[in-house]
């Protein structure tokens, strides 16, 4: 029965809408080959919850002790070979069918091979971020991936490889495909082929540490024209705004330069996320919060505000280094 | 000179105080080396320590129960579930399934102790302190947040947040010294309880005609010894990382993250079998009894028993289908992994045949043990779904695992242990526990199971990953996370109301007398509880149901068993 429940509830959360992170509403080949492997899976283990859980709710009814005659004992059965031979073969017979449909479809999806017009894209997971580099672009980003849509006419596939700067952290944005771990030292690949553009959450879903929870991720699945302009725009060093000369004079001076980038400024660390482009990323802190100058200042003040264990210190600032800062890095857009 | 009464401390005639008394009694706990003893130690040791897991896993549960909640904080919260889970498998899980295996082995194959009993002794207090160890963190283990940090690394511990760059301070070393030391107790435990069911049968025990129990404590005892090893070495590898300037995991230095994942797995894996066995092995006992029939197929139980530990033995990398592995290596792992439902299939079929044309008493044991059946179908299944490595992909690391292993653990285990407990109460206390109360307990308890874990398989599906102190609110977890923590709330409820039948009962409850529920293994032939020497005079067996025999002279198992 609680298995029945499971079928109705799955097809009922299918309908949901897809900004939401869930298997049920892939749009990438392979979050949607899972999808379809998992409904022939469900069908089998389904069929045989539905026989066994039957037989067992049959025998509690029919076989309870009733009344008084409970003295005399019901015949002795000792076993059967041919019954047990039975109930041993039909469960390799599945077996076999499970595996090959399984083994097909491994095969399919890891040893695809990578087609001409793919972005390939690294990604370096952090406590508690994720970097994004475009070796063919030369952007870096952090945390929020933008890739192109693929559609049949014009196939363009993602390839991301996988890396780590500390410790194990695991790729996993439901809808796109499943999960592939970030391991240091051990470089991984997986691929996604979204048909839809829109945005897709995802997580960290390898325990990473303190922030663990806090590790989210955001990929834009971009139109050709909207992913080439984002290049263009990418592409640039970040913008220097006379304006703001004050605040960028204390990005420069305080700790601020030794941990993040920005292009065409004395700022070269790498340490923490790259914010050449901050401005174009919509949250801040891997999604904890919005990208607010609010949220900034907050953030500044201390980290701790969002993300407590977040490996970025209070900087420690007075509020008009603060202000000046925010306000230089409102402009990085 | 000869009538002066001599102020000797103890002597016979002086009666003891009541400190005296008390002081007395605890020694006896202390020294003894009776098989009894020791297992009622040990079981009392695992529901002690499941009680503090069970708050841990509560908290986990109100942390969870609202998206941003700040009922505790990240450092809590990870300490929380690493705590929860090592305990329940290591402080919990072995130490109450070789206390019954300690209790009842030797009276059951008619020995009057262990092959062993200054190891036994030794062994459980091993364990013991390897636990006292373990908690001891939350005083003295200084983390990376300061004094009174627990183990905040999750019970798999993968390298390399262990290291000393990214774990300093002691807590996680708290954690891999509390192993090694209760997994040095579980070695001498699984030597002694092979030995003893080797050596110490009474005449007439061939193996063949054990109880399934006693079977099935010695594969599960020979398994140990295979699995616990590579544990104890990868924690001390861990070790020489942290002090010595060891490599092993150590990726900084070119050490491997992936290593430390298979040395564990290998442990991890079998591991589930080493706790599920125990509770097979109870399943085994107590549904005939109910159903009151043999066992169904004795033989092909053994067999499916030998042939789940052999099969266990090669599937660890199932844990590791999103690792990176090549697309060969997945689909062995994948193949192997469904292989395992061979053998607990034929399990889940003769429990059924056996109560097939029974005449099955629902009395509270056969609650838990029915209710096992069911579960641990249903654990099975969606252990096959997780086989499946594509799919895998998307449900590893997702509250569909929580769920599905939960379902082995807590659906099969905790049942069976439950069913245990009521039904060799009798015999241990000489005192019933009350089936009133063992109703309300197993029916509260089985709807909280089912509120939350049921429920649990969907979060997963719908994306939400394990090992989150917090989610966001937007994911479309709220209201299933909210009736989850409702369910576990239930649960805890239902055990408050184990606790107090087991205090109640032992207080007041009925006289047991020998052979309660009517069964047929040798423990019911004896007292209860069963004097220290267990037997006045060597059993002799002739069948698997010895008590059946005697019980049916002119319809004895002897003459139709094969």
């Amino acid at each position: 029965m609680a298995f029945l429940l499971f079928l109705l509830a799955a097809s009922a959360f299918a309908e949901s809408p897809p900004s939401l992170p869930s298997t049920l509403s892939p749009v990438s080949t392979p979050a949607r080959e899972i999808l379809s492997l998992s409904h022939f899976v469900l069908l089998i283990t389904g069929s045989i919850f539905a026989v066994v859980g039957g037989l067992l709710i049959y025998v509690i009814f029919r076989f309870r002790a009733r009344g008084p005659d409970s003295e005399h004992e019901p015949a002795q059965v000792y076993g059967s070979v041919q019954v047990e031979l039975a109930w041993t073969v039909i469960p390799v017979l599945i077996v076999v069918v499970l595996f090959l449909t399984t083994a097909r479809i491994i095969f399919a999806i890891q040893d695809a091979p990578e087609p001409q017009s793919a972005l390939d894209v690294t990604v370096v997971g952090h406590q508690f971020w994720w970097e994004f580099r475009y070796p063919k672009l030369g952007i870096v980003t952090a945390n929020e991936l933008h890739i192109p849509v693929s559609t049949d006419s014009n196939p363009a596939p993602t390839y991301l490889k996988l890396l780590s700067a500390d410790v194990d952290h695991s790729f996993w944005v439901p809808q796109l495909g499943g999960k592939t771990d970030l391991i240091p030292n051990h470089p991984n690949q997986m691929w996604i082929d979204p048909h839809t553009p829109g945005l897709y959450l995802g997580q960290c879903a390898q325990f990473c540490g303190i922030e663990h929870a806090k590790m989210l991720l955001r990929v834009y699945v971009d139109s050709p024209e909207q992913f080439a302009a984002w290049v263009k725009n990418q592409e640039k060093q970040g913008v220097d705004d006379q304006t703001v000369a004050a605040g960028r004079r204390v990005f420069e001076s305080q700790a601020c330069m030794n941990c993040h980038t920005i292009s065409g400024t004395a700022a070269k660390g790498t340490f923490g996320p790259d914010l050449t482009h901050l401005m174009s990323r919509a949250t801040i802190a891997a999604g904890a919060a919005a990208n607010t100058p609010d949220n900034l200042r907050a953030w500044i003040q201390d980290p701790n505000n969002f993300k407590p264990g977040a490996l970025m210190p209070a900087m420690q600032l007075s509020d008009e280094e603060t202000n000046e800062v925010v306000a230089y890095l409102s402009t990085l857009h | 000179m000869a009538d002066q009464i001599l102020p000797i401390p103890g002597s016979l005639d002086t009666a003891p105080s009541r400190g005296a008394a008390f002081l007395e009694w605890l020694h006896s706990w202390v020294v003894t080396v009776d098989h009894k003893k020791l297992g009622i130690l040990y079981i009392v040791y695992a529901l002690f320590f499941l009680l503090v897991a069970g708050v841990e896993a509560l908290v986990i549960r109100i942390q969870l129960a609202i998206p941003n909640n700040h009922f505790v904080s990240p450092e809590v919260y990870n300490e929380m579930f690493t705590m929860h889970g090592t305990t329940m498998v290591f402080l919990v899980g072995m130490p109450i399934l070789f206390g019954f295996a300690n209790y009842l082995v030797p009276l059951m194959i008619g020995a009057r102790d262990m092959a062993f009993p200054r190891l036994n002794a030794f062994s459980f207090w091993m364990t013991a302190f390897g636990g006292l160890l373990l908690y001891y963190s939350f005083i003295g283990g200084f983390g990376l947040y300061g004094m009174g940090a627990a183990p905040d690394v999750g019970w798999w511990a993968y390298a390399p947040l262990t290291a000393k760059a990214f774990s300093p301070g002691h807590n996680t070393d708290y954690w891999a010294l509390a192993l090694i030391v209760s997994g040095f107790g579980t070695l001498g435990t699984a030597i002694n309880i092979i030995a003893t069911i080797l050596s110490m049968r009474c005449r007439g025990m061939t193996l063949f005609r054990m109880p399934l129990f006693s079977w099935l404590m010695l594969v599960v005892s020979g398994l140990t010894l295979i699995t616990i090893t590579p544990l104890t070495a990868a924690q001390i590898m861990l070790m020489i990382d942290r002090y010595l300037g060891g490599h092993f995991f150590d990726t900084q230095a070119g050490g491997s993250a992936v290593v430390w994942m298979h040395f564990f797995w290998i442990f991890g894996h079998p591991e589930v079998y080493v706790l599920v066995l125990p509770a097979f092995a109870i399943a085994n006992e107590v549904i005939p009894v109910f159903s009151r029939k043999a066992i169904f197929g004795y033989p092909a139980m053994v067999s499916a028993s030998v042939g789940i530990a052999f099969v266990s033995l090669t599937v660890w990398a199932h844990h590791m289908f999103t690792v990176g592995m090549t697309s060969v290596g997945n689909a062995f792992f994948a193949l192997s992994t469904m292989m395992v439902g061979i053998p607990t299939g034929i399990k889940i079929f003769n429990w059924l045949a056996t109560m097939w044309g029974g005449k099955i008493r629902f009395a509270t044991p056969m609650l838990f043990c029915t209710a096992f059946v069911m579960q641990f179908l249903m654990a099975g299944l969606t252990g096959i779904m997780l086989s499946v490595a594509p799919w895998n992909w998307q449900l590893h690391n997702s509250y569909f695992v929580i769920a599905h292993f939960h379902y082995v653990l807590v659906g099969a285990i905790v049942f069976c242990i439950f069913a245990a407990i009521y039904y060799w109460y009798p015999k241990v206390t000489g005192r019933m526990l009350s089936e009133k109360l063992g109703k309300w307990h197993f029916w509260l308890f089985f709807i909280g199971f089912h509120i939350t874990f049921d429920i649990m398989h969907f979060v997963g599906i719908l994306g939400m990953p394990r090992s989150i102190y917090t989610y966001e609110a937007d994911r479309g977890w709220n209201t299933l996370n909210m009736i989850i923590s409702i369910g576990g709330m239930i649960q805890g409820a239902a055990v408050l109301i184990f606790v107090w039948n087991l205090i109640d009962s032992y207080l007041h409850g009925d006289a047991a007398g020998n052979d309660p529920w009517d069964a047929w293994t040798l423990e019911w032939s004896t007292p209860s509880p069963p004097p220290a020497y267990n037997f006045a005079e060597d059993p002799v067996v002739r069948s698997r149901r010895p008590l059946w025999d005697l019980k049916h002279p002119n319809d004895p198992d002897w003459k139709y068993e094969r």
